[in-house]
């Protein structure tokens, strides 16, 4: 099914009372997700976000709570604010970025309810991508330009048109607000066809990645690998299900609150102990970790490998290291006979 | 292959052979298109993956302290003077060090390219001009045009501490004195500077890519990572962001040598150096002082005159 993008746009403004609508804007530093007021503003051709759009459900800085001490007497607030949000122009490796993340922050053992009210919360309108950048590597994980897995509700850009697809209940609800929906025509279908069959040009081989670093913990391949490594966080920060952080204490006087902020594996502040003692006091550690956790710990854990393949550690490091290459490098590695 | 790559690799080479060194940091073909980036060769053979060119935008004395053993090290004009800055504090022992200077005549904006012709697909650098093929489009460049803005007020393209030259010496215009760049942001009015720091600031994700790029930036505990006392909260907005961005332009007065790997490694395209450049102005006209440019000399705030012209610093007994 299909509907014209002026109907698209004037469904989504209509929304607009019940929703807080994040999509996909121009500014002076590139693409990036924030709240629109009107359809008009959202940025239609577009590779990806400079950031990814983790952020709405896991913000970088939150405030899980707020206390106060009066006398006697202490208050506790919670501050977890929720809103109803369409997020519009989801590409599918940030789609599935969020399924990813929701396997850490909803599971058997735990539910985060700051980051799953926000979801639950939320609907994905998922759109294939127009374009591939050479940094792209979605499709060595299975994931495709033209995915859908993670989106409520898919879209292909047709020209003056979206096909619609419908992906799950809550899509559903949404696309029930959407009228004038029509067939595709022939030529359409056969475009929706070829959209679904493109792939990245760039891939990586992981099939075999997670069973080798099973052996590698002790490998020589981390020492050589950290060596240019400059250690900050931009690669945490840019990635999709990158989701480790920090909760501190933010007191004065009587009152304080608890937040929740990013943090990153490749800064040495994010493991050392209260005591001065740091478990991975080497950037030799932490890059280990940050491969381990993507590709083997992740996978033992969830079934999957945390690594999307959106490229942005690639763009974003200041000193070009390429994850590709490093997997590629851990695949080739000779093991040592421990 | 020019002639300075193959002199380069041919340093390198006996460096590493004769075992004067453990290992050369220099440059290598990046993954990305007109992208370099840092390489560690320990050993002769591997020598020919070193290059040199416009895209060695990295400051590689940010690496020379941590890495261990005798060392050799690929230095541009700005480099060379952060490892001025660097001895004078004592974190480098010279004789532990090797320095390979290379005359520079500038380094890409690959940002600027990008924002023209989108993600770039392919590149080439060819007699001063750049083609590059983007996914916006195609474009031909002068690399003038191009070249990165720290580039294009640098006073030091040749190396200030060298073991061995290789290039040509390039003569500077007296010109790039006169802090253009920085006089246009003082005659803003107070509101428009505001308004623009405000945005700069608004910018910051705090992932501390300028801080790691920098040379100089080699505290064991950053003022930012410190949580007794703690200077600054995790909050991510523009006040927060102010405060670190001001306190690390602050530690570098009269130690900042405007390499520019700062904005350079910025992901979000704060111009952390409009800052800094201030700094650098104001600490040449009150000290006449630039920092890194004599193995002699001290880091301007590190030196005690009885004879400061500035007399109520002075106690007098």
């Amino acid at each position: 099914m299909k509907i014209s993008k002026e109907k698209f746009g004037q469904a989504l403004d209509a929304l607009i009372a019940e929703y807080q609508i994040i999509a996909p804007v121009s500014d002076a530093n590139g693409i990036a997700f924030k709240g629109v007021k009107s359809f008009s503003e959202v940025k239609q051709d577009y590779l990806n976000s400079k950031l990814p759009p983790k952020a709405f459900f896991f913000p970088q800085h939150e405030k899980l709570m707020s206390y106060k001490k009066e006398g006697k007497d202490v208050t506790v607030k919670s501050e977890l604010k929720v809103e109803n949000t369409v997020l519009f122009g989801i590409r599918p490796c940030d789609a599935k970025g969020m399924q990813l993340l929701d396997m850490v922050f909803k599971n058997d053992q735990y539910t985060d309810p700051y980051y799953y009210e926000r979801r639950e919360k939320a609907v994905i309108i998922g759109v294939a991508c127009q374009k591939i950048a050479p940094t792209c590597f979605c499709s060595s994980f299975g994931i495709s330009p033209a995915g859908s897995e993670g989106s409520d509700l898919f879209l292909i850009d047709l020209g003056d048109s979206y096909d619609v697809e419908v992906i799950t209940e809550k899509g559903k609800a949404l696309a029930a607000r959407f009228e004038a929906l029509s067939e595709l025509t022939a030529d359409e279908q056969a475009l929706v066809e070829k959209v679904k069959r493109a792939e990245t040009t760039s891939k990586v081989d992981v099939s075999t990645t997670t069973s080798k670093l099973d052996k590698m913990f002790n490998s020589p391949y981390w020492d050589s690998l950290q060596e240019k490594c400059i250690g900050c966080n931009v690669c945490s920060f840019s990635c999709p299900t990158c989701h480790c952080f920090d909760i501190s204490e933010e007191v004065r006087k009587n009152e304080g609150t608890r937040v929740r902020t990013w943090d990153g594996c490749m800064a040495p502040l994010f493991t050392l102990h209260g005591s001065g003692h740091n478990p991975r006091d080497h950037k030799k550690a932490r890059w280990r970790q940050r491969m381990m956790h993507k590709f083997n710990y992740f996978v033992h854990n969830n079934g999957s490998m945390s690594c999307v393949g959106c490229g942005r550690c690639i763009k974003s490091c200041p000193v070009n290291m390429d994850i590709r290459q490093v997997i590629d490098g851990a695949n080739k590695a000779e093991l040592v006979v421990e | 292959m020019n002639k300075i790559i193959s002199d380069i690799r041919e340093t390198a080479r006996q460096l590493l052979a004769d075992g004067k060194v453990d290992v050369v940091i220099g440059y290598e073909k990046g993954s990305l298109p007109l992208k370099a980036t840092p390489c560690f060769v320990h050993s002769a053979q591997e020598v020919d993956s070193l290059i040199w060119d416009e895209t060695c935008e990295n400051n590689l004395a940010a690496f020379v302290a941590k890495t261990p053993g005798k060392k050799a090290i690929v230095a541009k004009g700005c480099d060379s003077r952060a490892l001025v800055v660097l001895l004078q504090e004592n974190q480098l022992v010279r004789d532990d060090l090797y320095i390979i200077g290379v005359s520079c005549h500038g380094v890409i904006d690959q940002r600027k390219i990008g924002a023209e012709v989108g993600e770039i697909l392919e590149a080439s650098i060819t007699d001063g001009k750049i083609s590059v093929k983007g996914m916006e489009g195609d474009k031909e460049y002068l690399f003038a045009e191009v070249k990165d803005a720290t580039c294009q007020t640098c006073r030091y393209p040749n190396p200030v501490i060298e073991d061995l030259h290789l290039g040509e010496l390039i003569q500077v215009s007296q010109d790039v004195a006169a802090f253009a760049d920085v006089a246009a942001m003082e005659n803003k009015s107070e509101s428009e500077r505001q308004e623009y720091f405000k945005e700069q600031m608004s910018k910051c994700i705090r992932c501390y890519a300028c801080r790691n790029a920098c040379p100089l930036c080699y505290c064991q505990e950053c003022f930012v990572d410190c949580n007794s006392p703690r200077w600054l909260t995790g909050g991510v907005d523009r006040a927060e962001n102010l405060l670190f961005q001001a306190g690390r332009v602050l530690h570098l007065a009269g130690r900042c040598v405007d390499c520019g790997a700062c904005s350079r490694a910025c992901l979000q395209g704060v111009d952390i150096r409009a800052l800094n450049r201030k700094m650098t102005k104001d600490v040449y006209e009150m000290y006449n002082h630039e920092s890194g440019i004599s193995e002699e000399g001290k880091p301007a705030l590190n030196v005690y005159s009885a004879n400061d012209p500035e007399e109520q610093f002075l106690v007098k007994e």
